[in-house]
């Protein structure tokens, strides 16, 4: 039988797993974008579960807000790359190092 | 079911909604030859939405079943958020038409982002924080990215846009944490909840909570990306993040401590007095070393939240009001100390950023020199000017709340955060004179120079206004 721990627990790896991509990874800005998107399933995944366990609907309302949310985020950071790119020519996160200190 | 009385409630917010829209399609159609309407007209807007805070709080306190609160805290904390925003907006026009283009996207922005803002600090419910959040944040992003051909402006954008993120996910992992062991998002609903006890789930929730909001405050330990982006953003944009945002995320995490968290006071507070303590040790250690002065004004918000939040670190009513006057005179210290560095220009009128050029300014600019040596004195908290009342304020308020050392371990702290004030005024007064900056600042610059001036020297006289009004803010959470 699958209870609300097993769905926490998913949850939880799926969080970890997204703020270790957005910190161990070097290469890529686009690698950080879906381990931004990947923390906020995480999110939903235990919004939907508390919400199925407690019986109460607000947990699913939650989680479409942050769906909506999350296109919103995912078109505002695809376009501030757009133009970073267009100034650098590049999207490694290494070498976005113009400020220091 | 909406009644009147809540759509009453949230009239702020919805004649800013109306004249962001409507703003944007003038901008929209009139290019950039509108800029100078949109402009005017979008601090109309932020007028009218502050006038209409009256109307807002004879409708209040709660609106939608409890979604929103138009109480006098958040009427305080709105007023601020739509002054600084205002401020932002007239400062803007003459630096951004030293490259030729006016930009009539900018007002309408700061509208946006206001909007969310005026959300964030009556939020009443996990869903509206969140939400407001979001609207502040994804307004902000593209405000910090907004010089499209600055190779450093896009990158503060990024970087502000992964960091802020990240922040929102952590953020929203706590509320559904405590949404699941609470049983419910409003703040009203997880008080009572947490009343009898407060589990292991909903302390973890609460942590990340906290977490999330303290990086929107930037406060240590997730202060990392603001020297970068107060930096790398234009400087009308810095001057915005500066005041505003810090004012909203400071009072969400004083609503959200106090009347979401309140029962778990003996466990927020350690966290708050640790995160006070380190972001004013650390704004002042880490400014000391900076050469740019919008670097330097990044430490310094640092160290400024750091004080604030002892208020908070207090835990009682005379220690939030003290939390919100620390940051109503912080919004005008910081507004005056942008409007200053926006006229750091060269001979040629481009803008200047290192602390160097500010060489022998007391020479060539005599009323630019003195005007930044009140507000860098204000900051360091010297006494007659206002800025020693903030910092008296809360530490009064924490000594009252038996809380002796930490305030001494700020007093002790406030007097390392001195020494780089103290050497922006050496630099200006003492120093030989660097290349001579542009002779004379914009009008509008100078109007707003001198009227935050005028505060912060004879701030003493408004001083029953805000003791009443803060009081006031603190009685409408407690």
């Amino acid at each position: 039988m699958i209870g609300l721990q097993h769905y926490l627990v998913v949850s939880a790896i799926l969080f970890v797993m997204g703020v270790l991509g957005i910190f161990i990874n070097r290469k890529n800005v686009i690698i950080i974008l879906m381990a931004i998107e990947l923390i906020l399933l995480s999110v939903n995944i235990n919004l939907v579960a508390f919400s199925a366990f407690l019986g109460d609907l607000v947990g699913q309302v939650f989680s479409m807000f942050v769906l909506t949310v999350a296109a919103g985020e995912a078109a505002i950071g695809l376009a501030i790359l757009v133009i970073y790119f267009r100034g650098r020519g590049t999207i490694a996160v290494d070498d976005i190092n113009q400020m220091k200190g | 079911m909406i009644d009147h009385a809540s759509l009453l409630a949230v009239l702020p917010e919805l004649i800013l909604t109306a004249g962001g829209l409507v703003l944007m399609l003038v901008a929209a159609w009139g290019g950039d030859a509108s800029s100078r309407v949109v402009n005017l007209l979008s601090v109309l807007t932020l007028a009218l939405a502050g006038m209409a805070l009256s109307t807002s709080l004879a409708n209040g306190p709660d609106a939608f079943d409890g979604l929103v609160r138009a109480d006098a805290f958040s009427a305080f904390a709105k007023a601020l958020i739509y002054g600084a925003a205002a401020a932002a907006i007239l400062l803007a026009p003459r630096y951004f038409s030293t490259d030729g283009k006016e930009r009539p996207e900018y007002p309408v922005l700061i509208l946006f982002s206001s909007i969310g803002m005026g959300m964030m600090v009556s939020a009443g419910d996990l869903l509206t924080l969140y939400v407001g959040l979001e609207m502040q944040s994804l307004a902000a992003y593209v405000l910090a990215s907004f010089m499209r051909q600055d190779v450093r402006s896009s990158e503060a954008g990024l970087k502000y846009f992964v960091l802020g993120s990240l922040a929102s996910g952590i953020l929203l992992y706590g509320a559904s944490l405590l949404y699941g062991f609470t049983g419910t998002t409003s703040f009203d609903g997880i008080a009572i909840a947490m009343d009898d006890g407060v589990s292991k789930g909903e302390l973890f929730g609460m942590v990340f909570l906290l977490a999330g909001l303290a990086f929107k405050m930037s406060a240590v330990p997730f202060h990392m990306w603001t020297p970068d982006v107060y930096e790398g953003a234009p400087t009308p944009v810095t001057t915005f993040f500066g005041s505003a945002p810090k004012v909203a995320a400071v009072a969400l995490a004083v609503r959200v401590a106090v009347e979401a968290l309140g029962p778990a006071g003996l466990d927020w507070q350690q966290i708050v007095i640790f995160v006070a303590l380190a972001s004013i040790l650390l704004g002042a250690v880490a400014a000391i070393g900076q050469t740019n002065i919008k670097r330097l004004m990044a430490y310094s918000s640092i160290n400024n939240v750091g004080f604030a939040l002892i208020g908070l670190a207090a835990g009682t009513p005379a220690g939030v009001a003290a939390t919100m006057s620390y940051m109503a005179i912080y919004v005008v210290m910081t507004v005056g100390a942008f409007a200053c560095i926006l006229q750091m220009r060269d001979a040629q009128g481009r803008p200047v950023e290192s602390i160097a050029s500010l060489a022998g300014l007391s020479q060539s600019r005599k009323g630019l020199a003195a005007a930044l040596a009140i507000f860098m004195f204000s900051m360091a908290g010297i006494p007659p000017l206002f800025g020693f009342w903030a910092k008296f304020l809360v530490f009064d308020a924490a000594v009252a709340a038996g809380m002796t050392a930490l305030a001494a371990f700020g007093i002790a702290a406030s007097v390392i955060g001195a020494f780089y004030y103290l050497k922006i005024i050496k630099t200006m007064y003492f120093d030989e004179p660097a290349a001579a900056y542009e002779a004379k600042g914009g009008a509008v610059e100078n109007i707003i120079l001198t009227a935050c001036a005028v505060v912060i020297v004879l701030g003493y006289l408004l001083n029953p206004l805000l003791d009443q009004a803060s009081a006031a803010a603190a009685a409408s959470l407690f």
